[in-house]
C-alpha cells in the first residue's frame, strides 16, 4: 500500500482528499520497514527476476502513460481502483467469472482481476474512463441509457467493455450474436433484456467504425 | 495472494532455468486464468511466478508434415480462428466454443488448459486434491454432483480440461522441456490418477514448461466434440464427449470415443470403441455407442444424472461427426 516513492504523487487527481487517500496514510508507517528490505532484495536478485517487493511498472492507459509501483502480485484491476482512482472497472467475485473487472487490452476484452499490472506493461490497456470523449457519451454508453440497460448497475461498465469490444469484431451482429459475445459477463438483476437491445442498437450507431 | 518475486524472460532456455526441482517453487504463468485464482485462494503459494507469454518459441500454429504443432501460449480465441484447426479439427473447435466467455477465450491457452487444477469445491476450499478427512473421502459422503462418475478412488474430481479429450481422441502428444532436454508424452499418459496427496493429475515436472502441442493429421478422420452445460453462457461442462472417426466409406475402420468432466482424467471409453469397429454410423448405432459408454459407470450420491449426460453426449458427438 505504501512506498518510499510516491506513486500517488504522479497518478492522483491534485487537491482531492477522498477515503482512499486517508486510509492510504494511516497504511505507511507499518509497511515501511519491510517494504525498504524487498526493495533490497529485488535489486540484487537476477537481473530478470522482479519483486517479491515493490517494483516500478509503466501502464499505458486509455492512451497515457501511467507510472505506479506496486508488487508482482497486485493485479491490474486493485492498480486501477486503489492506486490510480479509476474505478470504473468493478471488483465483483475477483476469480475471473462474472465479467464486471473487463477491461479491453491490446483490442481484446479481458478481465483485469486476472492479469496482474506487471504483466499488463506494454499492452494498450482501455478502461470505461477513457470510452467517452468529453461531455459526449460513447454510443454503447448512449445506447445502454436509452434502453435501461442497467438496475443497480454494478456490471454497467464491464459490460459496456465487454460489448464494445464484441461490436468492433462483429459490427453487424445478430441477437445470437449477441448473447454469445456477452458470455463472460453476469447481470445478477437480469436486465439481459435491455442489454440486448442496448448493444444492437449501438452497433447501429457505431457503424462499423472502430469507435 | 503471497507475495512472489516475478521473471518475464524472453527464451525457453531463460524460462526452464527459472524453475525450481519442487512445486512450490515457481509456478508457470501463461493466460493466468487458473493460476491468478489458485494463488488469490493461497492454493498455490509458489516463491517465484514465471511468465511465458513472451516466449515465441512457445507461440504460434503451423503444419507440420506429420499434422500439426500448436504452441501452449496460443490462446484459445487464436485456436478459434487458424483456418487450418477450422478446417480438420472440427473436435478443438467445438471444444473451444465450449469455453463461452470471449474474456477466458483471449486470456486462456491451450497449454493452459491442459495443466490447470481440478475444480472440486473440496480441492478449492484447501481440503487437497483427494479430500480425504479422518481417511474418509469427503466427496463420497459430501456434495458429489459435479465428481466423477468413473472413479474407484480415491480420486473423484473430475479432470478440468476442455482440450484434453479431443486431443486425446486425436493421438496427439504433448512436449515437455525442462533445463536438460525435451520429452514427448502422450496426452492420453499426461493425464494422471493421483494416488497420494503429494501427486499431481498431470506428468509434467516442477521443473518443465508444457511447451507445444502435437496433432497428428486427421484427413479422413471424422472428429466432434459434444458437450453438455447448464447455461449457454459461461460455464463448466457437465460432460463432454469427443471422438474420432478413421472411416472406410461409410463404416468406421476404428473409432475413439473420449469423455470429459465424469473422471480425474479424460475417460477413454474402450468398449464403444471396441463396439463401433466396423459399424456405420447412424441414430441407432450412436445411441447403442451411448449405452456401452456408461457400462462401468458407478455414479455417486448425487451424480447419476451424469450416466444420461454421458449417452446422450456421445450419441450427439458421434452423429455430428459424422454429419459433413
Amino acid at each position: 500500500m505504501s512506498s518510499k516513492r510516491d506513486p500517488e504523487s504522479q497518478t492522483r487527481p491534485k487537491g482531492g482528499f477522498s477515503r482512499r487517500s486517508l486510509l492510504k496514510t494511516i497504511g505507511v508507517g507499518s509497511g515501511a520497514v519491510g517494504l525498504l528490505e524487498q526493495d533490497i532484495q529485488a535489486q540484487t536478485g537476477a537481473a530478470n527476476v522482479a519483486g517479491p517487493g515493490e517494483v516500478p511498472v509503466t501502464l499505458t492507459i486509455n492512451n497515457k502513460p501511467v507510472k505506479v509501483n506496486v508488487e508482482p502480485r497486485v493485479t491490474l484491476l486493485d492498480t486501477l481502483r486503489d492506486r490510480l482512482d479509476m474505478t470504473g472497472a468493478k471488483r465483483v467475485c475477483d476469480r475471473g467469472t462474472c465479467g464486471a473487472c473487463t477491461v479491453i487490452i491490446d483490442g481484446k476484452a479481458m478481465y483485469s482481476c486476472t492479469v496482474l499490472a506487471i504483466d499488463a506493461q506494454g499492452r494498450k490497456i482501455e478502461t470505461i474512463e477513457g470510452l467517452s470523449s468529453g461531455s459526449r457519451p460513447h454510443p454503447m454508453v448512449k445506447a445502454f441509457v436509452d434502453n435501461d440497460a442497467q438496475q443497480c448497475g454494478y456490471c454497467t461498465p464491464g459490460f459496456v467493455m465487454a460489448a464494445v469490444s464484441f461490436v468492433r469484431r462483429n459490427p453487424k451482429p445478430t441477437e445470437q450474436q449477441v448473447n454469445e459475445g456477452l458470455g463472460g459477463n453476469l447481470c445478477r438483476c437480469g436486465t439481459y433484456m435491455g442489454i440486448r437491445k442496448a448493444v444492437l442498437q449501438a452497433a447501429k450507431e457505431m457503424g462499423g467504425r472502430n469507435a | 495472494m503471497q507475495a512472489f518475486e516475478y521473471a518475464s524472460p524472453k527464451t525457453l532456455k531463460e524460462a526452464v532455468a527459472l524453475l525450481g526441482t519442487r512445486w512450490g517453487e515457481a509456478d508457470v504463468l501463461a493466460g493466468g486464468t487458473d493460476l491468478i485464482s489458485l494463488m488469490k485462494d493461497y492454493l498455490h503459494t509458489p516463491k517465484r511466478v514465471v511468465n511465458v507469454k513472451g516466449i515465441k518459441e512457445l507461440a504460434g500454429i503451423s503444419k507440420t508434415g506429420a499434422g500439426l504443432r500448436i504452441g501452449a501460449i496460443v490462446t484459445v480465441d487464436e485456436l478459434l480462428n487458424n483456418s487450418a484447426v477450422r478446417a480438420e479439427y472440427p473436435s478443438l473447435i467445438q471444444a473451444a466454443r465450449g469455453i463461452a466467455s470471449p474474456q477466458i477465450r483471449n486470456m486462456g491457452t491451450i497449454g493452459g488448459d491442459l495443466c490447470q487444477r481440478p475444480r472440486c469445491w473440496y480441492f478449492r476450499t484447501g481440503n487437497g486434491l483427494l479430500a480425504m478427512k479422518d481417511g474418509k473421502s469427503l466427496v463420497v459422503s459430501g456434495d458429489n454432483r459435479y465428481h466423477a462418475i468413473f472413479s474407484s478412488g480415491p480420486a473423484y474430481f473430475v479432470s478440468a480440461s476442455s482440450f484434453g479429450p479431443p486431443l486425446i481422441a486425436l493421438g496427439a502428444k504433448v512436449k515437455l522441456t525442462s533445463a536438460t532436454g525435451s520429452r514427448e508424452v502422450e496426452v492420453a499418459k499426461f493425464f494422471v490418477t493421483p494416488q497420494n496427496e503429494s501427486s499431481r493429475e498431470i506428468a509434467l515436472l516442477p521443473n518443465e514448461i508444457l511447451t507445444e502441442i502435437l496433432v497428428p493429421s486427421a484427413q479422413g478422420v471424422k472428429n466432434a466434440t459434444y458437450e453438455v452445460r447448464h447455461k449457454d453462457a459461461l460455464d463448466w461442462p457437465l460432460v463432454t464427449a469427443s471422438v474420432a472417426l478413421k472411416m472406410k466409406g461409410n463404416t468406421v475402420e476404428s473409432a475413439k470415443v473420449v469423455l470429459g468432466h465424469v473422471a480425474p482424467t479424460p475417460y477413454v471409453a474402450a468398449a464403444v470403441e471396441r463396439a463401433l469397429a466396423g459399424k456405420t454410423i447412424n441414430e441407432s448405432a450412436a445411441e447403442a455407442a451411448g449405452e456401452a459408454a456408461v457400462e462401468n459407470a458407478k455414479p455417486l450420491s448425487e451424480n447419476g444424472y451424469k450416466v444420461q449426460l454421458v449417452k446422450v453426449a456421445v450419441k450427439r458427438a458421434l452423429l455430428e461427426a459424422v454429419k459433413a
